[in-house]
């Protein structure tokens, strides 16, 4: 008896898990199938799900009208960049924090969280100025510089969560046998953090691809990433649902392939413990 | 010498035995609509005429209102050319913001702009944008449905018309709503038109001295109205319909009429629409008090005060809006595709002339006045916005709490109120009265 009620419960929790997946992954779907209609077909009401006349000629036009590959190219470049330059602040950050803590440390991380409640636009005109004075205007340059800092404390408490979780008595025994800072950082502490590290690095990476306010704001035409390439195809008068769709479906395309092959790595570094 | 100003020095030989004569690569912030895509895929016209290049920054219209407006008020020289509309550029060429277009060569006959584009893109006399196309706002309805209801659309009809034409339009059943238009919140969707309205009832956005007029009679007649003939005759949800909404509704046959812009006609009769051979034009209509309900736009080209490659600038704008430019897309895509509504020869040109909704386009853009757009007297330029720098942000509250009138979620009485408290106090707060 109890372990048919333990199967019925798995029963529901597996269908509930699938209905939630199928809710959250619903929008990209629709995008990516209305890309596949005419113009025509994607204001159809009612909606058309699959039996409709499928066509690729959204992805023709998309590709004579934009650069793609410049702005793919930009987006890897920012969103790359970006992440690695932080997470290389945030190491030697975070270890102080997690291994050496003073009494201002919790003020500190908080202080470092609460840059991200402000909304962006309250600071435009501020970086805005700086980016003419250093010539930064629409350079991927600057954008990695800006993305780093916004994206910072979240890499920042990740690391501190997950070094965290790592025992101090292993780095002072590392310390013991003669290991400089450097070496008890590089040899001992971040092969130990690698699966936290790593999600960290995934997770700010997919913050930053995704990154619309800033992106869109400080770049023109050299260095607009591909959130610049999907807003290009928005309109508020003229129906361009079918074109956009190709774009966004384009824009999103490396990102969820990423994401698909990663999520194992992710999985495991949001749920990293170092000793179970 | 540095190795930079080695490379400078190179260069600029380079340049002078070249006989002087070098090309730019000029940018250019634009919004995406039809006729400004058709105009990136001819680009090569240009650079073929003059040797300049040109890089496009294609945003959608509020995203590159910010971006501009960022831009040239920190005087950033991100782009040389910017697509700005009769709001901005009066505000802006008054800032000094803008290079004044008073050098336009004489091949490109400045005059030929339409008197109401040239009038709404100057300051003080002085031309700051050149109108890329045009657009009023008409009537566009179903010959068909007119005709099963037994009524003729009169050229220019009479709101009371319209509200009867459309009870009689309306066909639940078969999903057909006997008229179709803008709820949607903002100061470029819902607020562009019940301003454009209002005009018709006799009301008006500020008094003489800068007073919101939201509590006089001929708003509560406005609101009212609409609501009263949307409720009966218009799609659910219209509160939240904007263009694309709208355009998508009657092109699958689900509106008896719809007033919105005039450049809709080519999509209404175009490939994509399932009524495009029972469409007819009508202007906008009026309640007999001497204005009709119809707005007057423009999408222009300008030049910011800050870029550095001016004449590059000046010559694609001249290329871009020329009599010549309208002829490469007729003889590329047809007379029914080329810009409107910018040019006076345009409208003489009998291939135009054919084309179903020239005509009516043309009566529609002549028949707003941006100088004199309200029954009573007001202190502001502009037929569906007022153009002073407030008007956008306020226009954006009042359009919410309309929309939220239409909704249901408040009275109009309501809605009005908080119109009128929420505009003199921003009013004051700027520093008007």
């Amino acid at each position: 008896m109890a372990r048919s009620v333990t199967s019925q419960r798995k029963a529901i929790n597996t269908a509930v898990a699938w209905a939630v997946g199928l809710l959250i992954f619903f929008p990209i779907l629709w995008t990516i199938l209305t890309s596949f209609k005419t113009e025509a077909q994607a204001i159809n009401d009612p909606p058309l799900f699959l039996f409709f006349d499928w066509t690729l000629e959204n992805y023709t036009v998309v590709q004579e009208r934009s650069n793609y590959m410049r702005f793919l190219w930009n987006s890897v470049f920012i969103a790359g960049g970006s992440t690695i330059l932080g997470v290389m602040i945030a190491i030697p950050a975070a270890w102080s924090m997690a291994f050496v803590p003073s009494k201002r440390t919790k003020d500190i991380l908080l202080w470092m969280l609460s840059t991200k409640m402000l909304p962006a636009v309250g600071v435009l005109y501020p970086i805005y100025l700086i980016f003419i004075q250093f010539g930064l205007l629409d350079s991927r340059l600057g954008l990695v510089i800006v993305l780093m800092l916004i994206n910072l404390p979240i890499i920042v408490w990740m690391l501190y969560t997950y070094f965290r979780e790592i025992p101090g008595e292993i780095l002072e025994a590392a310390r013991m046998d003669g290991a400089t800072l450097r070496e008890e950082i590089l040899y001992v502490l971040t092969p130990m953090a690698i699966p936290g590290i790593a999600s960290t690095l995934l997770l700010n990476f997919i913050l930053a691809w995704n990154e619309a306010f800033w992106t869109l704001n400080l770049t023109a035409a050299k260095a607009a990433p591909l959130t610049a390439f999907i807003a290009s195809y928005s309109s508020p008068e003229g129906l361009f649902y079918a074109k956009l769709s190709a774009a966004s479906t384009m824009a999103i395309a490396p990102i969820l392939v990423l994401g698909w092959f990663s999520q194992k790595q992710l999985v495991r570094g949001l749920t990293f413990g170092a000793v179970k | 010498m540095s190795l930079r100003n080695a490379f400078r020095a190179a260069t600029a030989v380079t340049l002078i035995t070249a006989g002087g004569a070098f090309a730019d690569t000029i940018t250019i912030a634009t919004v995406n609509n039809g006729d400004m895509i058709r105009m990136q895929g001819l680009t090569d016209d240009f650079t073929a005429k003059t040797g300049h290049n040109v890089e496009w920054v294609t945003l959608e219209e509020n995203v590159l209102r910010q971006r501009v407006t960022t831009d040239i008020t920190t005087k950033g020289g991100s782009f040389d050319i910017m697509t700005i509309g009769m709001y901005e550029t009066p505000i802006w060429g008054a800032n000094g913001w803008l290079v004044p277009l008073d050098n336009l060569s004489a091949e490109y006959d400045v005059d030929d702009i339409l008197p109401a584009m040239a009038g709404g893109l100057s300051h003080d006399g002085t031309l700051y944008a050149a109108p890329f196309y045009g657009e009023s706002s008409m009537i566009m309805y179903r010959t068909d449905l007119m005709e099963a209801a037994g009524m003729d659309m009169p050229k220019a009809p009479t709101w009371e018309f319209i509200a009867k034409a459309a009870a009689a339009m309306t066909d639940r059943d078969n999903e057909i709503n006997g008229i179709c238009l803008r709820g949607k919140a903002g100061w470029g969707e819902g607020g562009a038109f019940i301003t454009a309205m209002s005009n018709s009832f006799g009301a008006r956005w500020f008094d003489m001295d800068w007073n919101a007029q939201f509590d006089t009679q001929p708003w509560a007649d406005t609101l009212n109205f609409f609501k009263g003939m949307m409720d009966a005759s218009g799609p659910a949800g219209y509160a939240t319909n904007g263009f694309n909404e709208n355009l998508s509704l009657f092109n699958q046959g689900k509106c008896g009429m719809w007033i919105d812009a005039t450049v809709a006609a080519s999509f209404v009769t175009g490939k994509d629409s399932t009524v495009a051979d029972h469409v007819g034009f009508a202007l906008a209509p009026d309640t007999g008090l001497g204005k009709r309900s119809n707005w007057l736009w423009a999408w222009a080209l300008a030049i910011p005060a800050g870029t550095q490659k001016q004449d590059a600038a000046l010559q694609f704008i001249e290329w871009s809006t020329s009599k010549d430019y309208i002829e490469l897309v007729a003889s590329k895509e047809g007379w029914a595709n080329v810009p409107p509504g910018a040019r006076t020869s345009l409208y003489e040109n009998p291939n135009y002339q054919a084309v179903p909704f020239a005509q009516m386009t043309l009566d529609s853009i002549l028949s707003a006045d941006p100088n004199n757009s309200t029954v009573e007297p007001s202190p502001y330029v502009g037929v569906q916005f007022a153009a002073i720098p407030e008007f956008a942000g306020i226009a954006t509250d009042v359009s919410q709490e309309f929309s939220a009138a239409y909704a249901g979620q408040q009275t109009v009485e309501e809605a009005l109120a908080k119109a009128q408290a929420l505009t003199n106090d921003a009013m004051e707060a700027a520093g008007y009265k």
